[in-house]
Parts: C-alpha cells; sequence; structure tokens
C-alpha cells in the first residue's frame, strides 16, 4: 500500500508548485493511473514515489513506512522502476537488463538465469532466442516487455511504471496491454502507472487519479470518472464520447440478451419458416443438440426448403466471448451485416447475443448524469 | 626507389628512432588518457570547469607545436629538463588533452537522461551508474578522442626530434638541413605508415571493448 498525504513540490526557482498537496491511497494490489495532460505533475508525482525527484513538503508511505526514513537506494531496488524502452541499456544484452536489478541485490548467477528464464517465459519469448540479444534487436513491443519484465526482475510488491507503453503503435500497445493485465491478474502487484492516454487509464487502471497544474482533480474507479466527473474539466478530459468509452469497460456478458431466441438443426424447415414468419422473426440461431452455435437461417434459405433447418444454415463465423468487452463485440457487429453477435463459450455454447439495440440501450442507460444504475436487461428465452 | 634503398642501408637507425618516437608517443599517451578521461569525467558534474577547462585545452592546441618546445624550455630547465624526452612527452600529454578531454564530456553529457534515470530509478549508486551505464555508452566516442590524440600526437612527435627528443623527427630535420630527400621521405614514410597501424589497432581494442549492442 502507498499512502501520499498533501505531497508538494516546488522545483527551485519557481514559484508555482509542480505537484500541489497531493493526497491519495493505492491498495495493495491494485493498478492507480496517474493521468493528464503534460506539464500536470503526473511524473513528477511518481518519481517522488522513489525519490528521483526530493519532496517538498507531504509524505509518501510504503506499507506504512515514510518513504524519507530509507535508505534512497535501498528504497529504489525495492521499487520496480519502468520507463519507455528508451530506458533499456543499449549495451546490455536482454539478459543482463533483466538482471540488472537482482545483481545489484547481489543475487547468485544460478538464481539470476532462473529468474531471467521464468520472466521471458511469462511474455512468451524463448529464453534461447532473446536472452543474448541486444536491444536494438528486438522490435519495439519486444524492447517494452522486456523493459517491464525488468522493473519486475527481483518481484518487487509496488512498481512504478511511466508510460511504459507510450513508445508504440496502437495495436501492438493493445496487446501489450492485454498482456500486462493478465500477468496482473495473477501477480496481484500494486502499481503506479503514468499515462496521458484516457483509453488506457481507463482499461488499465483500478483507480484514477486525474491531475491538473499539480493539483488532484478526481480520483476514483474509472467508472466513477465516467459516470459522475466531478467538473468541467474532468468531463472535457475524458471526452465528449465517454458513453463510447464505456464499451471498453463493459463486458459480453454484462449486456447480452441470455437465452436468445433460436431453433434447432434438426428441426423441419417448414416448420422454422411458419413460426418465424408468425413472429415477425427474419433470421433465426440454429443451434445443434449440444446448444453449441452451428449458424443461422433466414426466411428466404427456408422459403420452399422441405427437410431439417441443419440442412440449409448458413454458419456464423464471427462470434465473441462473454468476457471481452463491448468495444471488440461492436466492431465485430459492424463487421456482420446481420447487425448481431453471438456470444459463445470457449466450447462454442452459445451464452447470449447482442444486437445493435441493446448495444444502445446499455450504453444509454448505464451512463446516466444524474448517476444512473446498470439497467438489467432481459428477455424471456423462447424456442420455436 | 632511393627511400627504399636508404631504408635497406639504415636499417637498424632507423629501427631505433622509430622504437623512440613509439616510446614517446606511448608515454604521452598513457599519460594523457589517465589525466584527460578522469578530467572529463569530472568536468561533467561542473558546469564552469567544464567551460574553464575546455578554454584551456582549446588555448593549448592553438600554440605552434614548435613555439611550445620553446616556452617549455625555460620552465622545464629549472628542473633540468630542458631539452630531451620529458619535455617531448609533455607537450603531447598537453596536446592530447583537448581531443581526449573533449570527447570524454561529451559522450559522457551526451547519454540519454532517460537511461541514466533508469539506472538511478532502479538503485544505482552514482558509481554504478557512471561505470556501468555512461562510460560503456560513452565509450567509442572516448575512443574516437583518444585515436585522434594518438595519431596527432605521433605527427607532432616528429617535431620534437627538434629539442633532442629524438625519434623519427630525427631524418626528416637532418634531412632538411642536409638537402638529403631519401632521408627526409623516409622519415615521414615511416610516422605516417605508424599513425596508420596504431589507428588500425585502436580501431580493433575499440570494436573488442565497444559493447555489441551499440555497433551496427
Amino acid at each position: 500500500m502507498i499512502e501520499l498525504e498533501r505531497v508538494t513540490k516546488i522545483f527551485p526557482g519557481s514559484e508555482i508548485p509542480a505537484v500541489d498537496s497531493v493526497s491519495l491511497t493505492v491498495p495493495n494490489g491494485e493498478i492507480c493511473i496517474l493521468i493528464g495532460s503534460s506539464g500536470c505533475g503526473k511524473t513528477t508525482l511518481m518519481r517522488m514515489m522513489n525519490r528521483l525527484e526530493p519532496i517538498t513538503s507531504g509524505t509518501i508511505k510504503i506499507d506504512g513506512e515514510n518513504i524519507l526514513q530509507k535508505d534512497v537506494i535501498d528504497l529504489r531496488r525495492h521499487v520496480g522502476y519502468a520507463i519507455q524502452q528508451i530506458g533499456l541499456f543499449p549495451h546490455m544484452t536482454v539478459y543482463e537488463n533483466i538482471a540488472t536489478v537482482p545483481k545489484l541485490l547481489g543475487w547468485d548467477k544460478k538464481r539470476i538465469d532462473e529468474r531471467v528464464d521464468e520472466l521471458l517465459e511469462l511474455v512468451k519469448m524463448p529464453a534461447e532466442t532473446f536472452r543474448g540479444r541486444y536491444p536494438r534487436e528486438l522490435s519495439g513491443g519486444q524492447a517494452q516487455r522486456i523493459g517491464v519484465l525488468r522493473s519486475m526482475a527481483t518481484d518487487p510488491p509496488l512498481m512504478l511504471m511511466d508510460e511504459p507503453f507510450g513508445a508504440i503503435d496502437p495495436i501492438n500497445r493493445e496487446t501489450l496491454q492485454d498482456e500486462f493485465l493478465k500477468i496482473q491478474a495473477k501477480l496481484k502487484k500494486t502499481i503506479v502507472f503514468v499515462t496521458h492516454d484516457i483509453h488506457e487509464a481507463i482499461k488499465m487502471g483500478d483507480k484514477v487519479a486525474l491531475l491538473d497544474a499539480g493539483r488532484l482533480i478526481q480520483y476514483g474507479t474509472p467508472e466513477e470518472l465516467l459516470t459522475y466527473p466531478k467538473n468541467q474539466f474532468v468531463k472535457d478530459f475524458v471526452g465528449a464520447d465517454r458513453s463510447l468509452k464505456r464499451l471498453d469497460l463493459l463486458k459480453v456478458k454484462d449486456a447480452m440478451l441470455t437465452d436468445p431466441v433460436h431453433c434447432h438443426a434438426d428441426q423441419s424447415s417448414e416448420k422454422v419458416l411458419e413460426q418465424m414468419l408468425s413472429d415477425g422473426l427474419n433470421y433465426l440461431l440454429v443451434l445443434d443438440e449440444e446448444d453449441r452455435i452451428k449458424g443461422y437461417v433466414n426466411v428466404d434459405m427456408l422459403r420452399g426448403h422441405k427437410g431439417v433447418v441443419g440442412d440449409v444454415v448458413h454458419p456464423m463465423t464471427i462470434t465473441v466471448g462473454p468476457d471481452q468487452n463491448l468495444k471488440d463485440a461492436l466492431s465485430k457487429m459492424l463487421s456482420f451485416d446481420l447487425g448481431i453477435v453471438v456470444a459463445v463459450d470457449d466450447d462454442e455454447k452459445v451464452q447470449g447475443i447482442l444486437n445493435t439495440r441493446t448495444m444502445v440501450s446499455v450504453v444509454g442507460e448505464t451512463y446516466d448524469e444524474r448517476g444512473g444504475h446498470w439497467g438489467k436487461i432481459t428477455t424471456g428465452g423462447k424456442i420455436i | 626507389m632511393e627511400v627504399y634503398q636508404f631504408f635497406i642501408d639504415n636499417w637498424q637507425h632507423a629501427l631505433a628512432l622509430a622504437w623512440q618516437h613509439v616510446y614517446i608517443v606511448t608515454i604521452a599517451v598513457v599519460i594523457a588518457i589517465g589525466t584527460g578521461v578522469p578530467i572529463g569525467i569530472w568536468i561533467t558534474f561542473n558546469k564552469r570547469a567544464a567551460n574553464i577547462v575546455l578554454y584551456l585545452a582549446g588555448i593549448i592546441m592553438t600554440i605552434p607545436s614548435i613555439a611550445l618546445f620553446g616556452i617549455m624550455i625555460p620552465f622545464l630547465s629549472v628542473f633540468g629538463y630542458g631539452i630531451g624526452t620529458v619535455p617531448a612527452v609533455v607537450a603531447l600529454v598537453l596536446y592530447s588533452q583537448l581531443p581526449i578531454i573533449r570527447n570524454t564530456y561529451a559522450a559522457i553529457k551526451n547519454v540519454d537522461p532517460n537511461i541514466i534515470d533508469a539506472g538511478r530509478g532502479m538503485g544505482m549508486t552514482g558509481f554504478q551508474v557512471l561505470f556501468k551505464v555512461q562510460l560503456p555508452l560513452a565509450l567509442s566516442i572516448i575512443f574516437a578522442g583518444v585515436r585522434v590524440a594518438v595519431v596527432m600526437s605521433i605527427g607532432i612527435a616528429a617535431i620534437a626530434a627538434y629539442i633532442g627528443a629524438g625519434g623519427l623527427g630525427h631524418y626528416i630535420f637532418m634531412g632538411i638541413s642536409q638537402s638529403h630527400d631519401s632521408m627526409i621521405k623516409a622519415g615521414a614514410v615511416i610516422v605516417a605508415l605508424m599513425a596508420i597501424a596504431v589507428d588500425y589497432t585502436f580501431g580493433m581494442i575499440e570494436n573488442r571493448l565497444v559493447s555489441k549492442g551499440l555497433q551496427s
């Protein structure tokens, strides 16, 4: 746990504080994002946590202990520190980079070797291939990974990360973020993470601290910032499209219609068609006997067909998992001309369905200026 | 052809002079590295000192070498070393300071502050940052300065023959006074070959010492 109490930084020769009386607490095992536009003091605030910047006033405690009372070198060796990929030592191999802090702490070679291999394993970079490479022989994404691995080499409980995914293209960044969240879910580190990217903040943060001109404007969960922005500044910062940003936060399983209308592949086409016409359905999901997705049929496909639905079913290739976020689901939905997307679990069993209407209503209902609540969406299941 | 004949006839003498030359330059360069690199490192901590030191080294560089030898005679005479090897070495050390100090200073100053920050942030002490991060990264530029200093010293050492330090300059000066063309050429050719060989050797050493991660 890291506790900040009225932490202030005034640079010599400056009248205006770079960080102005910031108090906040990051509970153990959480990611706290420090965000704000450049010059807001977020990096300075983070750099005070391992005393790379002297603290002008206020106290910072790590697990109840004032950091000023610790030996500064020792403090830094026990707090992970990752910066943009440029922070890798170009004259050292991947192995030497990762081994930096373990070596400073005097680990024996065998233990370091094992740790390096284990860490490379974690990000699926084969140790034999990468151990001896130099940073310039790595892609941006790989270098970034090594930077993060290096900061966690000694398994520090607290990690400080200064835009660790900053200098990287959006696609790779997404991958790295996902990978990082997966690792974090296992390791449960306490992480202070600086970024200027609101999407990253919403995606990665358990808590988000929004700073402006050195002051802490709002501190809360991403959900809170999006739903109850404290003032106009927060509103502007999270952006006019904050309802869309919520799509990042919400999972498919939160919004899907469970138990969607469907038929089975072994039912007779004539009967299904009749029912569809009388219910005014244009298309219908087709499942197999195990409730796995087979595909879909529409009225035209069934018209005049003698036999079972399974013979004419059109396969459904685009599906989502219940744990994916709604943004991914929406993009899949848009690429699929029916305006729906089916949620299936790992065994391809149908869990639910999302359509444009549920999507709109979810975003609409949950995003409420007055502080609305989650609307529960239920639709009775129906089998023809 | 005459030069070739000159070598054949005088190879023992030539070798002795070459050895003297190498001797002077080696001592001078060792001292110059031993002083220039630490000074270059030291002035990275002190902007004022950096300005003064680089300015002084620059001024020394502008003094014509023959004048420097002349100026030193009265000073070193006090200690009984007005002429010969000692003033030659002192002059070479002085001349070598600028390229070595300047390159050391610039190389260390130019190390990406983010990288230094990463080192400090991970808990390296100031010394560890210097020896594990800054110097290895600065090495090739420091080396470039040393190479300039060495090649220059080999050239200037030839002039030291004028104050009785011996070396290959002896052939050049004697050749001039005796209008002995092939003697001048012999001196010049050996000096030039020596400079090329030493520069090449330093290049090899540099390749060995500088991290593979920094070579393209």
